[in-house]
């Protein structure tokens, strides 16, 4: 099937108003027989749900959590980003285009961008209307903080808990509709399989994840909105639960899968401490705002460090290296991710970690309590303050803008970092790859969709920070309820879908084949055991940085892992009960297909391209090569096992931006 | 460390339940707990035995999906944290720790630790929202300035994470301070006046509806709440029924 991305004629910043002017719409009274299944219930899920059944169509929304509310967008922290313009800055829907490609070094659509970029403002509208409680400053208006690879400041905040806050008011309106019967709400519920009828998504089989019972359950469309895959790394700073199986599942039934590997490493986790890690803990980009990044510029420094003899504290400003400031004077501690997290790879695999081991450097904050302290000294009318008055006023500050985040830290590493600086490491984040959509947000299959980080969206190879949320928001509540009544005004005539048909009852047989075969088989190891290997082959061999030897062996290795798995895994209990092993087993099961497709773009991808970083393409300074003859985006058909995917390829046309280096020097 | 662990471990909502004694070894104190859980887990599945159920998710303090009673505490012994965030070395080499769901009416046991909190879904469908469609075509978001210590006092009161260590504390198995925070947040904002008064009613309504005790102004809820909800949520709450109802 070529490929077809739908996106519309005439100049870009027309092309989505004319669009909406255009397409078919479903009148209020068909509405109504019309149902709709969304699969997730973070920003870009629960938005969808909410808007879908306001409009009138039936939504049946899903999720695997005891609740709406606790999809992971709730852990973003950071902000969102609109093009607002409040700062009087010079921010524009152009600007933040602009950013948006660039930032995702020239590796997405235009046009979807220029889109996301128009809708931005719309959000903060309509989240202040839903009670979302923004910071504020002293004239009552909305603050603005600013994120790496912009020069403006555009991100909106609430404290670090801007996801949660975005997501509670996606769940109430959510609630809202709830309450009116227009969405029916399956919580503990995990989607194993879409069901195409006659060409079209027709609906989903989905387990109960209490009773272990597998229901059908049907609808005119199907929407993806489960989130990214980056637990394929095992560790990561996703939720245990996050999932590729939704994505995968309809990706094995004819939807394209998109740059799989494109992954957004972020540069400030807090470091891995042992063996037993379950899990990474984000530290939000916004600390790089007011917080400075180094190592020690001696190795002797280092060793003292890391022995306990010397406290970072103690070492002079010309014992230090601020690297990012040195290396990228422009943009400094605010480069974007994929630079950053690189940037603290070489200097950790140069020696100058500052951790026992050896994968840490420092985020210090002391030129931040100076700084505010000062302002606050001023503004207060104290004269003369004493140094420890000035960092007293400099922390309260500090505290009123990421309090949260520097309690997390405390209790997780157990150090005090108003004290002492803190150590930050790369971690797996965010994935930029998923289910290729076109223009409307539709995958491959008819009638199915994608939205939110399960698409391969607009961000390219890169994402830039605060813009996830911006995406998954502007695909929920502005962009998939207009484009996917284009595709149901042909449905108006259907009626109801039935779930009593052959195609049903396939897809019914082969999920409960497969859980009675992980209840069944008396293996040797566990789910996790397995997990925990994939995700060392994919750290090693697929992370920071890439080699084709490297991506050769990592194909290899999974493929073999794979059939180790399918042999020798075990999975306590029963079907017929509340078994998280089992749902798990599942889950490990895609991610070991997923990963070798992963590591096989990554080979095919012979260029560096943001998170995508290949060692045989840097330029003399180590930064990311592009080659102009990748200007297109990686779709994989699925046939079979995971080496006999077929890629197809879309162009990349760059009309209204001037593709050129990336540099932020 | 090594430690000995009482765990409460019940089949399904049906059956009857009991506390079962494990014992975990060469425990790191900078594991988390629910890092320690997975050990027993792990150790459990590779012996052939039914590992522990809980619920989890985030493992950073924020999903609120975590929800351990912890020898007599929600959340266990550390403050402003949740289970997930706890760490061992709250602990010493060789205590007994006692390992409980969520106890509360309104939260039945769905297995071992796993408890059922929907009855807090269910509130919030009675009015935990601002009735406004999310069409966009709403008024620019800086035509009403709110005062920055108003916006921050909801932030404040929606910070909540909705994980029922409240309820599981209070000794009347209350929800007010899950109810005052939801009602506090709209009520402090002015997009949330125009349906304050229908909102505190049917929230409260519905609260009561689910087996939630009243507040008897013990103040536990606010000293175990991981997200340090203050009780002044609650005398707000009350303050909305009140003009709400005259």
């Amino acid at each position: 099937m070529a490929l077809d991305s739908k996106v519309p004629q005439g100049p870009l910043k027309d092309k989505w108003t004319d669009y909406k002017n255009h397409i078919n719409l479903v009148n209020p009274a068909n509405k109504r027989h019309i149902d709709v299944i969304v699969v997730g219930t973070g920003l870009a899920g629960g938005s969808a749900s909410a808007t879908l059944a306001e409009l009138g169509y039936n939504v049946k929304s899903f999720a695997y959590q005891d609740s709406p509310r606790r999809a992971h967008s709730i852990a973003a922290q950071g902000g969102i980003n609109a093009a607002k313009n409040y700062q009087g800055d010079g921010d524009s829907t152009y600007r933040l285009f602009y950013d948006t490609v660039k930032g995702g070094d020239y590796r997405s659509r235009e046009a979807n961008v220029y889109r996301l970029a128009e809708v931005s403002a719309n959000i903060i509208d309509q989240c202040v209307a839903q009670g979302v409680p923004f910071a504020r400053d002293y004239g009552g208006l909305l603050d603005n903080r600013s994120f790496g690879g912009v020069l403006v400041s555009r991100t909106f905040y609430a404290k670090g808990q801007t996801g949660q806050q975005l997501l509670l008011g996606a769940y109430s309106a959510m609630n809202r509709q709830i309450a009116r019967g227009k969405i029916e709400m399956f919580n503990r519920h995990e989607m194993l399989d879409v069901v195409v009828v006659d060409g079209k998504a027709r609906g989903i089989i989905a387990r109960n994840l209490v009773t272990g019972e597998i229901e059908r359950h049907a609808a005119h469309a199907v929407v993806i909105a489960s989130g990214g895959y980056g637990n394929v790394y095992f560790l990561s700073t996703n939720a245990m639960g996050s999932n590729v199986t939704a994505g995968w599942k309809v990706h094995k039934k004819g939807a394209y899968f998109a740059n799989p590997c494109y992954t957004q490493i972020h540069p400030t986790c807090i470091p891995r401490s042992g063996d037993y890690q379950s899990k990474l803990t984000l530290m939000s980009e916004s600390l790089r705002n007011d917080g400075r990044i180094w190592v020690p510029k001696n190795l002797e420094d280092v060793t003292a460090i890391r022995e306990g003899k010397l406290k970072p504290t103690q070492l002079t400003e010309d014992q230090r290296d601020y690297y990012l400031e040195r290396r990228y004077p422009a943009f400094g501690n605010l480069v974007p991710r994929d630079v950053a997290s690189r940037a603290a790879k070489e200097r950790c695999d140069a020696g100058f970690g500052v951790n026992a081991t050896g994968e840490a450097v420092y985020l210090d904050f002391a030129a931040s309590f100076e700084r505010y302290g000062s302002e606050q000294a001023k503004i207060q009318g104290i004269t003369n303050p004493s140094a420890a008055k000035i960092k007293e006023l400099g922390q309260e500050i500090v505290r009123a803008k990421y309090g949260n985040l520097f309690q997390m830290y405390e209790k997780i590493v157990d150090e005090n970092p108003y004290e002492t600086p803190m150590m930050i490491y790369p971690a797996v984040h965010y994935t930029m790859g998923g289910v290729w959509v076109d223009y409307n947000l539709m995958t491959t299959i008819p009638g199915c969709y994608a939205i939110g980080e399960a698409n391969f969206s607009d961000h390219g190879a890169n994402r830039l920070g605060a813009s996830a949320l911006m995406q998954g928001l502007a695909d929920g509540y502005f962009v998939l309820p207009y484009t996917i009544g284009d595709y149901l005004s042909d449905d108006i005539r259907t009626g109801k879908i039935s779930t009593d048909t052959p195609e049903f009852d396939v897809a019914e047989k082969e999920v409960s084949e497969r859980i009675a075969f992980f209840v069944n088989n008396k293996g040797t190891h566990s789910v996790d055991y397995y997990h925990k290997k994939l995700g060392k082959i994919m750290w090693d061999k697929c992370g920071m940085s890439r080699n084709k030897e490297g991506l050769e062996e990592a194909i290899e290795e999974i493929s073999a892992l794979r059939k180790d798995f399918w042999e020798n895994v075990i999975v306590p209990g029963t079907a017929t009960e509340y078994n998280e092993q089992l749902a798990k087993a599942g889950r490990v099961a895609d991610f070991l297909e997923l990963g070798e497709l992963f590591a096989k773009d990554a080979l095919v991808r012979e260029e560096s391209a943001g998170g995508h970083f290949r060692e045989e393409h840097q330029t003399e300074d180590g930064e990311a090569k592009r080659m102009k003859e990748f200007q297109f985006v990686s779709a994989w058909e699925y046939k079979g096992e995971p080496k006999d995917a077929v890629l197809h390829k879309e162009a990349l046309v760059y009309e209204n931006i001037e593709v050129k280096e990336r540099s932020y020097k | 460390m090594n430690l000995t662990l009482k765990i409460w471990r019940q089949k399904d909502s049906n059956s009857k339940g009991q506390m079962v004694d494990y014992k975990v070894t060469e425990i790191s104190e900078h594991m988390s707990f629910l890092e320690m859980m997975d050990v027993l887990n792990e150790q459990l599945v590779n012996a052939g035995e039914e590992p522990v159920a809980f619920d989890h998710d985030c493992r950073e303090g924020i999903c609120g999906m975590c929800s351990m009673y912890i020898n007599g505490e929600a959340h266990g012994p550390d403050r402003g944290v949740t289970t997930c965030q706890l760490h061992m070395r709250m602990f010493k080499d060789g205590d007994t720790i006692t390992i409980e769901p969520f106890r509360a009416a309104a939260f039945p046991v769905i297995k071992d630790l796993v408890v059922d909190r929907s009855a807090f879904d269910r509130i919030q469908h009675s009015g935990g929202y601002i009735s406004v469609n999310t069409s966009g075509n709403t008024q620019d978001a800086n035509s009403i300035p709110i005062a920055k210590q108003a916006a921050d006092q909801a932030m404040d009161a929606a910070t909540c994470i909705g994980c029922g260590a409240c309820v599981a504390t209070c000794k009347n198995s209350s929800a007010m301070l899950f109810v005052g925070a939801k009602v506090s947040q709209y009520a402090l904002l002015p997009q949330g006046q125009v349906e304050a008064a229908d909102r505190v009613k049917n929230m409260v309504a519905q609260m009561d509806l689910e087996g939630f005790g009243n507040c008897t102004n013990t103040g536990a809820c606010e000293v175990e709440c991981p997200k340090g909800i203050s009780l002044d949520n609650i005398a707000r709450m009350n303050r909305e029924l009140m003009k709400a109802s005259i």
